[in-house]
């Protein structure tokens, strides 16, 4: 600012400048203090929790605290491809003998033989010499140890114990994709009859997409008819959608699980017209009709609102304009009416197949075996096996998968967008 | 929608083809929450109607499932009913708070990094349940909040507050700030703004996103599967329990209560939503 200008000044004597950056500031903190309590919830008992999944997905440190006088020593062994030095094997037998001690070599073996197959036998053996006390600490214990079993003196032992060292593994991410570090610290992939997880990713896609796909053909007719009625019909035609929407999941899925089983009302509808016989009644729950049927009643109501808060603002004068320069209605509406509605499709497509492909009740009520989910082997890990790991780690490929759709929701229509009900 | 005289059959072909997609759209859409109904007043144990229901037999019908509802020894639905209403009042309340202050905030022209920030308190709403109940549920755990009553509120205002943010912020966004200055130019403290004039004002938006985190928290099954305890059970997961061993018509009665509760919410949200349009000028 030049000398010659007056610097306006407040009644205190304050440059206005300094004294509305100040007030600005106030009221930027003001702002932030009103969101503070909820951001700082969801971080502590949300967004940590969900980093604390990634840590444990890659977390792969209990070999390395079980063994680390062993990779100390093995920091030494330079030529990988003969046997380690004495120092390795006599930290081995150090380390094994200490777990032995707190009865944590159990672990280590069913570890070590995930990582190759058949140390668990030969961990056990030299469990049963340490015990009887046969080795002698005064002499080699590289040679001792190699009499043991010959499988310790087969180099490939010793270099599957020097992989599981680092403290961190993506292993976990290559299980969920069928794929393993081979023997050679190289990614190979499952036999094919093996490949169980490609399935489910697949299928989980394939079911997301089938259900967007059903549920914007039947929701695109019905949101037009409700945005163009006048409104005392279209309000009472609303309930038919807000309804389901407002019902318990699970009441909606237990009627589907009436209406489709062998004896339901759907089977004895086919018969009546003839379509099947009585004693032919067709299988249609617990496989992926009974997943596709329920997940598009559930989810239509998703599709439907975006859509009608969108037709709601497009006015009918504008097909009418369409049809008076000389388009047939349905030229009008292909060249005039579907654009408009395009925001509202996007918008609702995303958001059933953001919903669909998380989606873990329906699927594990009337899905079977041929209709679940990556959700539900997400759960099965959780609760069955207890391989919390693996968990974390679909869950995770699941969740970046959502986030990356998320994102271009978020570019298409903005959060702030979605409306309710 | 009646068609003008002049349309051509073609198109008054599609139209009738268009209006039965519509109706059998909207059957496909309501018709299955009424199978439950009538099953639910079956005399016999077995989900498939009975030729004596087919015929209208007043002995065919029965209440004997809502007796076993409500009287039966082997299901503990009072615990659960109990249970649910506890955790889904506490955990409406605590995202009513929770999330209209931060509307408030998120509302402010002044607030930074609100894209990202609402991004966030959102997330809750986008994440598959189930990855939230697995975090959830590693929180809890850690906590010490597994099993108990206290962890499952917790998780479910994580649940419940995007549904407040959200109603909230769209009803703050036809809100006129000049009210709240001209109530502090006549002295107003902000408190006593917020009280007397803000919170009126904005009211059916907040009671609307609570009956969001209500029904989100009552009908919630996945992240309290991972929580909850034997004492802690809920309706949904003693529904889901029953579902997943044997459909009984005891769980269609509950389910014929749930669909009573559910259209009771339905109609006092609609209310709410028309009211607040009507507060705020909106003519459709």
């Amino acid at each position: 600012m030049s000398s010659e200008t007056k610097q306006i000044l407040t009644t205190d004597g304050i440059p206005l400048e300094v004294s509305l950056k100040k007030a600005e500031k106030k009221n930027k903190i003001k702002a932030f203090l009103l969101v503070a309590p909820l951001l700082l919830f969801l971080v502590i008992t949300y967004i940590f929790p969900i980093g604390d999944m990634f840590m444990r997905s890659v977390d792969d440190r209990m070999v390395t605290n079980m063994l680390p006088k062993t990779f100390k020593a093995m920091e030494n062994w330079e030529n990988l491809d003969e046997l380690p030095p004495e120092e390795v094997y006599r930290g081995f037998y150090e380390d094994y003998k200490l777990l032995a001690e707190n009865q944590q070599h159990g672990k280590l073996g069913q570890r070590l033989n995930k990582e190759k197959n058949g140390f668990n036998t030969i961990t056990k053996k030299l469990f049963r010499q340490i015990k009887r006390n046969k080795i002698d600490e005064s002499v080699s214990i590289k040679e001792q140890i190699n009499k043991i079993h010959k499988r310790w003196r087969n180099v490939e032992y010793w270099q599957a114990i020097k992989r599981t060292a680092p403290p961190y593994t993506a292993a976990k991410y290559l299980k969920g994709m069928d794929m393993y570090f081979a023997a050679d610290g190289s990614i190979a992939q499952v036999n094919e009859d093996r490949r169980i997880h490609r399935i489910l990713w697949l299928r989980t896609l394939e079911i997301a997409f089938f259900v967007t796909l059903f549920c914007f053909i039947m929701g695109y007719p019905i949101a037009h008819l409700l945005a163009t009625l006048p409104m005392k019909y279209s309000n009472l035609l609303m309930i038919c959608v807000l309804l389901p929407f407002w019902t318990s999941l699970l009441v909606r899925t237990a009627s589907w699980m009436i209406l489709l089983q062998q004896q339901g009302i759907v089977n004895d509808f086919f018969v009546m017209i003839g379509l099947v016989t009585d004693d032919n009644r067709p299988e249609m729950m617990y496989n992926k009709v009974g997943t596709y049927v329920a997940m598009t009643q559930i989810l239509l109501p998703f599709m439907v609102l975006p859509l009608y808060s969108v037709m709601k603002t497009i006015s009918p004068s504008l097909m009418r304009a369409g049809k008076s320069l000389g388009g047939t209605p349905f030229v009008a509406f292909l060249k005039v009416y579907f654009p408009l509605t395009i925001p509202g499709i996007g918008a609702g497509c995303l958001l059933v197949f953001i919903l669909a492909i998380g989606y873990y009740i329906t699927p594990a009520l009337v899905g079977g075996a041929s209709g679940t989910l990556i959700s539900n082997q997400i759960a099965f890990h959780m609760k069955t096996t207890l391989d919390w790991s693996f968990a974390s780690a679909m869950g995770l490929m699941l969740l970046s998968g959502v986030l990356i759709i998320y994102w271009i929701y978020n570019k298409l229509v903005g959060v702030d967008n979605i409306k309710l009900g | 929608m009646a068609l003008p005289s002049y349309t051509e059959t073609r198109y008054r072909i599609w139209h009738y083809v268009y209006i039965a997609i519509c109706t059998f759209v909207f059957f496909f859409l309501i018709a299955p929450l009424f199978v439950i109904f009538p099953l639910s007043f079956n005399a016999e144990e077995f989900l498939v109607f009975s030729e004596g229901m087919k015929n209208l037999d007043p002995d065919a019908f029965s209440l004997r499932w809502y007796k076993d509802m409500i009287y039966g020894t082997k299901n503990p639905w009072g615990l659960a009913a109990k249970n649910s209403f506890i955790i889904a009042i506490f955990a409406t309340i605590g995202s009513i708070i929770l999330g209209t202050l931060a509307a408030l905030g998120l509302s402010s022209r002044h607030m930074p990094y609100k894209g990202l920030i609402m991004a966030t308190l959102i997330s809750p709403m986008i994440v598959p349940l189930i990855i939230s109940g697995v975090a959830i549920f590693f929180f809890m755990a850690k906590a010490g909040l597994a099993a108990t009553h206290t962890g499952i509120v917790l998780a479910h205002i994580i649940l419940g507050t995007p549904f407040v943010v959200i109603t909230v912020t769209a009803t703050l966004s036809g809100f006129d700030h000049s009210v709240t200055r001209a109530a502090a130019s006549l002295g107003s403290n902000p408190l006593n703004t917020f009280m007397k004039i803000t919170l009126p004002l904005i009211l059916p938006g907040v009671i609307s996103g609570g009956l969001f985190a209500f029904v989100t928290s009552f009908d919630e099954v996945v992240v309290v599967l991972f929580l909850a305890g034997l004492e802690n059970t809920t309706i949904p997961i003693q529904m889901w329990t029953g579902l997943r061993e044997q459909l009984s018509p005891t769980i269609l009665a509950v389910a014929t209560c749930l669909i009573i509760l559910s259209t009771l919410i339905l109609l006092s949200a609609e209310l709410l939503r028309r009211r607040s349009e009507r507060l705020r000028g909106i003519n459709r």
